[in-house]
């Protein structure tokens, strides 16, 4: 596999980085960077540390870093947990209000705990702390419970201050969703399998509406709804389909949609084949809606979402 | 009456399913065949998961009804809490199970 950190790759401009990605010779690991400036989403970063962990540590070759950002990938610990050697001098800071760094999650109790120290890392307000929780939560489980990924739930996460935004990127190297959904539901594509993924009360574990005792089928969608009711970018990415939720200028109404692709997005199914799936979301803090208001909107969208699906499965009698 | 306090068995942040199955398997369930309705105390509890909402109730709701809620007492949940507790006995009746 060869893996590049360009100049720039943020969620808006992420599609040529996976472009460029090379999934072949599974075995080994090639990862090469720009050597002026690498700035990249936290989701890059995950995607590369999923990717290290998959393969032996001998097998990774890792070109030295030039660039004079690369002190960058030392505090979010890409090295250290890739037992990359590496000369990069940093001056270690308190991440606190900045950043968290590399993290590997691989069962329930680690998440919770990650959960509860993650929160004053960031210095967040009590309603986005709230949101920002609902995201990681909901997004590791689903990793834990469905990627059946031996390295687990590989996060990290950069607060910016210019934009007062907090990345998050979730990565696994696991079946991918595709392969989950597929379990109960028909799904041709890697796209397709995202799309019905992304809806409301679908779940790979039934084909029964309302999910089994423990899954329900609604963490995508209330992850996709919190993107997209605070107008930020939401990626999927898994084997050959990328889905992108796009910014919005401004919204007039709250207004939740349970089909993704009827939002405002990108999407594209001839990827370069990711083994797993990733997944990106920018939250912009200045304008996130109160957590409880985009419930109310959640709440009115899930269930006319069931109950059209349901009208849909509704037969009628036929008389002759 | 059983009274569950939710706080010091999830946390602050009630987002563990595993512990929301074992409070319906080991202390919901149990309570309700005694016969004895339940309480769910959610004081100190900031927000809970849709996920762990569904993992505490749903299967209770598609085994036993929505008549199940009249044995249930959400107590002293917050505006957040008390929303995704709506959200989950809605679609467990719009159309689960």
């Amino acid at each position: 596999m060869k893996i590049h950190l360009p100049n720039s790759a943020f969620l808006g401009n992420i599609d040529p980085f996976i472009r460029g990605l090379d999934p072949s010779s599974p075995e080994r690991l090639e990862i090469s960077a720009n050597d002026k400036w690498i700035s990249v989403h936290p989701a890059v970063i995950s995607m590369v540390a999923a990717l290290g962990l998959s393969v032996k540590p001998e097998n990774i070759v890792c070109q030295k870093f030039e660039a004079r950002s690369s002190h960058y990938f030392v505090r979010m610990g890409l090295f250290k947990l890739l037992n990359i050697p590496t000369d990069i001098a940093i001056t270690e800071h308190e991440p606190a209000g900045r950043f968290i760094p590399l993290t590997q999650i691989r069962a329930s109790a680690e998440l919770t705990r990650f959960i509860t120290e993650m929160i004053p890392l960031l210095h967040l307000e009590a309603e986005q702390a709230k949101t920002l929780g609902y995201i990681v939560s909901e997004l590791v489980r689903n990793v834990l419970e469905h990627a059946e990924a031996p390295g687990g739930a590989l996060l990290c996460a950069q607060y910016y201050k210019k934009s007062n935004a907090i990345r998050i990127g979730i990565a696994d190297t696991g079946v991918g969703i595709k392969a989950t959904i597929t379990r109960s539901h028909r799904a041709d594509t890697d796209l397709d399998a995202i799309r019905l993924a992304l809806m409301p009360g679908i779940t790979g574990t039934t084909p029964l509406e309302g999910g089994t005792e423990q899954n329900a089928g609604a963490g995508l969608f209330f992850i996709k709804s919190i993107a997209s009711v605070n107008r930020d970018f939401f990626v999927i990415y898994s084997g050959t389909g990328l889905y992108k939720l796009l910014k919005k200028s401004s919204v007039r109404r709250l207004r939740l949609r349970a089909d993704p692709f009827e939002d405002r997005h990108a999407q594209d199914g001839g990827m370069p084949y990711w083994r797993g799936t990733v997944v990106g979301v920018d939250i912009t803090l200045n304008q996130t809606e109160e957590f409880s208001r985009l419930l109310d909107a959640i709440r009115e969208t899930y269930g006319s979402a069931v109950r059209e699906r349901r009208q849909e499965k509704y037969r009628r009698p036929r008389f002759s | 009456m059983t009274r569950i306090g939710i706080r010091g068995r999830a946390g602050a942040f009630a987002e563990n399913k595993d512990a929301a199955r074992d409070i319906r398997l080991s202390e919901i369930i149990p309570a309700l065949e005694r016969g004895e309705d339940v309480v769910l105390d959610f004081s100190g509890v900031d927000a809970a998961t849709q996920s762990f909402i569904h993992a505490l109730i749903s299967d209770l709701m598609r085994k036993r009804g929505a008549a199940v809620l009249d044995r249930l007492e959400f107590k002293s949940c917050n505006d957040t809490v008390r929303k995704i507790i709506a959200i989950v006995v809605d679609y467990m009746q719009e159309g689960a199970g």
